[in-house]
C-alpha cells in the first residue's frame, strides 16, 4: 500500500516540477499570441490567435541578421574548438607528454574563470586591432574558453580508452596522427558529439561577450544581444512583441534540442567538472 | 579522478629483468615526446592568448586609475581599499552571497529531497520527465530573462494569482521593489537550476546498492535516517558536480541581473559582475571594475576550491 502511496506521491511531484520548469516560457509564448496591441493580463489564453507580434518583432529588432550572425559565430567557434581540443586532449590523454598533469590544470582553470574577468582587457585589445563589431572579436575568446572545457573533456574521453586499443596502432608504426584519425576518432565520436552540442549551447547563449564586443555595430549583434537591446528598448516595444521576440529567439536552440535531446542531457548532466 | 597516469612504453609487458632495455626506451621516447605538444599549441595558444593572458592584464588594469581613454595613473592597492572603505566590495559580493543561497544552496537542497523521496519507487517517463526538466538549462538567459519579467510584471501571472487569491494588498512589480527585487531575481536562478539538479540526484540515487536501502530498513531506519544515511552519502559525487556547477553560475551571473533589474533599483541587485560591466564600459571607473573582478574571480576559485575539498571523494578512482 504505502509502495502505491509513494509511487503516485513521486510522479504527482514530478508533474508539478515539469510544470513549473515550463511555466515561464508558456507564459510568454500565450502573451505573444495574442492580437498586437490587446491589453493583457495575468492568464487570459489568447482568445483570438495570432503571430501579429511574430511579424512584428521579427521586422523591428533586425533578428533575421542576428540569426545569420549568431549561426556564423557558433558554426565557426564549435568546429575550430572541436578540433584544436580533439588535438590537444588526444596529446595530453594518450601520449606520454612531459609535464602533461600541470598543462592539464592550467586548462582547468578556464573552467572556473569567470569572462567577466577578461573582458575589459579583450575590449581594448579588439578596440586596438579594429575588431570591434566584427564576428572575430567574440569568435577569438570564445574559442579560447571553449578549448579549456573540450581539451579537459576529450583528455578525459581519450584516457579512459583502453591501452590495448591505443598502443594497437603504434606497434604497426602509424604516425600519430593516423592512429588518432583511423583507430581513437572513430571510438570517440559520441563523445565529440556531446562536446560538441555542450558547445554549441554555450556559445550561441552566450551574452556578456556579445554585449561587450559587438554592440556598436547592430549588423553583427548576435540573438541573446538582438533580445537585450529589442526588451530594454519600451518605446519599440508593447509586452506581446517582447515575448513574441524571446520567443523567436529561443526557437531555434529548442529545435536543436528536441533534435538532439540525448546529447544535451549528457553533456549537462556530465557537467563541465570531471577532473 | 582519472587516470593521470599515461601508458609507457613497455611498462606493461616488460617482465622484471629486462630492465636496462625498456629505461632505454623511455629516455628515448621522453626526449621525443616534447614534439606530442605540437598537438597542444594551437588550443594553448588560442586559450592563453584570449583567456589567460586577459585575467593577468585585468590584474595589472587593477593598480591603476583609468577612464579606458587617457592616460592612466599608477595608485597601487589604492582601487581595493576605496572600494572597501566606500563598502561597494561588502554590498556586491552580499548580493552574491544572497545569489549562493538562491542559485546554489536552494536548488541543491529541493534535488535533493526529490531525489530522496524517490529512491523506493520506480520512476515511469524518467526520459520524458528529465527532457523537460532540463528546459531551463538550454534557453538563453536572455529569454529566461524576459519571461520572468512578465511572470513579475504588475499586470503579469503572479500578481493576478495573488489577486485570485484575496492577496491583492502584497502584488506589486517585484522587480522593482526595493524590498523584493534581490529575492525575486534570486529564484529564477533556483528555477533555472533545480531541474538539473534533481536529475542528477536521481540518475545517483539509481546507482546506490540496494542492499544498502535494505540493511537500514532491517535495522529499523525510518525514510528521514535512511536519507541521511544511505542517501546522501551515496550522492556525494552527484552532490559536488551540482554545488560546483551551481555556485559558478550563481557568482558569475550576469546576464540574469543585467536583463531583469540590471542592478537596480539603486544598487539593490548590484553583484560584481554588473558593477564590473557598469565600471568598465558606462561609468568609465575601468581600474575600479577591473579590481572587482579580480576580487570576484579570486572568490569563485576560493568557494569552488572549498566545495571540492568537502566533498573530496573518498576512494581514488
Amino acid at each position: 500500500m504505502t509502495r502505491r502511496r509513494d509511487a503516485v506521491v513521486s510522479h504527482a511531484l514530478l508533474v508539478l516540477a515539469s510544470l513549473v520548469a515550463l511555466y515561464p516560457f508558456l507564459s510568454i509564448l500565450m502573451l505573444a499570441l495574442n492580437e498586437p496591441g490587446r491589453r493583457l493580463s495575468g492568464f487570459a489564453l489568447p482568445e483570438n490567435p495570432s503571430f501579429g507580434n511574430f511579424t512584428n518583432a521579427w521586422e523591428r529588432g533586425g533578428f533575421s541578421d542576428a540569426l545569420v550572425s549568431s549561426l556564423i559565430i557558433t558554426g565557426t567557434v564549435v568546429v575550430v574548438a572541436v578540433l584544436l581540443s580533439v588535438l590537444a586532449g588526444y596529446a595530453l590523454g594518450v601520449l606520454d607528454l612531459p609535464l602533461a598533469k600541470v598543462v592539464v590544470g592550467v586548462f582547468l582553470l578556464g573552467l572556473v574563470m569567470p569572462y567577466e574577468a577578461t573582458v575589459i582587457p579583450i575590449y581594448h585589445q579588439m578596440k586596438e586591432w579594429g575588431l570591434l563589431g566584427t564576428y572575430p572579436a567574440v569568435i577569438l575568446p570564445q574559442i579560447a574558453f571553449s578549448v579549456a572545457l573540450g581539451t579537459v573533456w576529450m583528455r578525459g574521453y581519450f584516457g579512459s580508452i583502453p591501452a590495448t586499443l591505443r598502443e594497437a596502432g603504434m606497434i604497426d608504426g602509424a604516425g600519430k596522427l593516423q592512429v588518432l584519425r583511423h583507430i581513437l576518432l572513430p571510438v570517440a565520436a559520441p563523445a565529440v558529439g556531446v562536446l560538441a552540442t555542450l558547445l554549441f549551447l554555450y556559445t550561441w547563449n552566450e551574452f556578456l561577450l556579445g554585449l561587450v564586443l559587438l554592440s556598436d555595430n547592430p549588423d553583427a549583434r548576435t540573438t541573446p544581444v538582438a533580445l537585450s537591446f529589442f526588451a530594454g528598448n519600451r518605446r519599440e516595444s508593447d509586452p506581446g512583441t517582447t515575448a513574441a521576440a524571446a520567443v523567436l529567439v529561443a526557437l531555434p536552440v529548442l529545435i536543436a534540442y528536441v533534435a538532439a535531446q540525448r546529447k544535451f542531457v549528457q553533456g549537462l548532466l556530465a557537467g563541465a567538472v570531471k577532473e | 579522478m582519472t587516470s593521470t597516469t599515461t601508458p609507457r612504453a613497455g611498462r606493461d609487458h616488460a617482465p622484471g629483468r629486462e630492465v636496462p632495455a625498456p629505461a632505454l626506451g623511455r629516455r628515448r621516447r621522453r626526449r621525443r615526446d616534447w614534439w606530442g605538444y605540437l598537438f597542444v599549441l594551437p588550443a594553448l595558444a588560442v586559450y592563453v592568448a584570449f583567456a589567460l593572458r586577459p585575467i593577468g592584464e585585468t590584474a595589472y588594469t587593477s593598480l591603476f586609475e583609468w577612464d579606458g581613454l587617457t592616460l592612466a595613473t599608477w595608485v597601487g592597492f589604492g582601487n581595493y581599499t576605496e572600494l572597501f572603505e566606500s563598502g561597494v566590495l561588502q554590498s556586491t559580493l552580499g548580493h552574491s552571497l544572497v545569489f549562493l543561497v538562491f542559485y546554489a544552496l536552494l536548488p541543491t537542497a529541493v534535488g535533493l529531497v526529490i531525489a530522496g523521496l524517490m529512491t523506493r519507487i520506480r520512476i515511469r517517463g524518467l526520459a520524458l520527465f528529465r527532457s523537460v526538466l532540463f528546459i531551463p538549462q538550454i534557453l538563453s538567459s536572455v529569454v529566461i530573462a524576459v519571461a520572468w519579467r512578465w511572470v513579475y510584471d504588475l499586470g503579469g501571472p503572479l500578481n493576478a494569482v495573488l489577486d485570485a487569491l484575496g492577496l491583492g494588498g502584497v502584488t506589486r512589480a517585484w522587480l522593482g521593489d526595493f524590498d523584493t527585487a534581490l529575492v525575486s531575481v534570486g529564484l529564477i536562478g533556483t528555477w533555472v537550476q533545480f531541474g538539473l539538479c534533481m536529475m542528477l540526484f536521481l540518475a545517483g540515487a539509481q546507482r546506490i546498492p540496494r542492499e544498502l536501502y535494505e540493511s537500514a530498513r532491517i535495522d529499523g531506519a525510518g525514510a528521514i535516517r535512511e536519507f541521511f544515511v544511505v542517501t546522501v552519502p551515496g550522492l556525494r559525487t552527484e552532490l559536488r558536480i551540482a554545488l560546483v556547477l551551481t555556485t559558478i553560475f550563481a557568482l558569475r551571473n550576469f546576464d540574469i541581473v543585467w536583463n531583469t533589474t540590471a542592478g537596480g533599483p539603486g544598487t539593490s541587485t548590484t553583484v560584481p559582475s554588473v558593477y564590473v560591466y557598469q565600471g568598465a564600459f558606462l561609468t568609465r571607473e575601468v581600474g575600479d571594475a577591473a579590481a572587482v573582478a579580480v576580487v570576484l574571480t579570486l572568490f569563485i576559485l576560493v568557494v569552488v576550491g572549498a566545495i571540492m575539498a568537502a566533498l573530496r571523494e573518498r576512494e581514488a578512482r
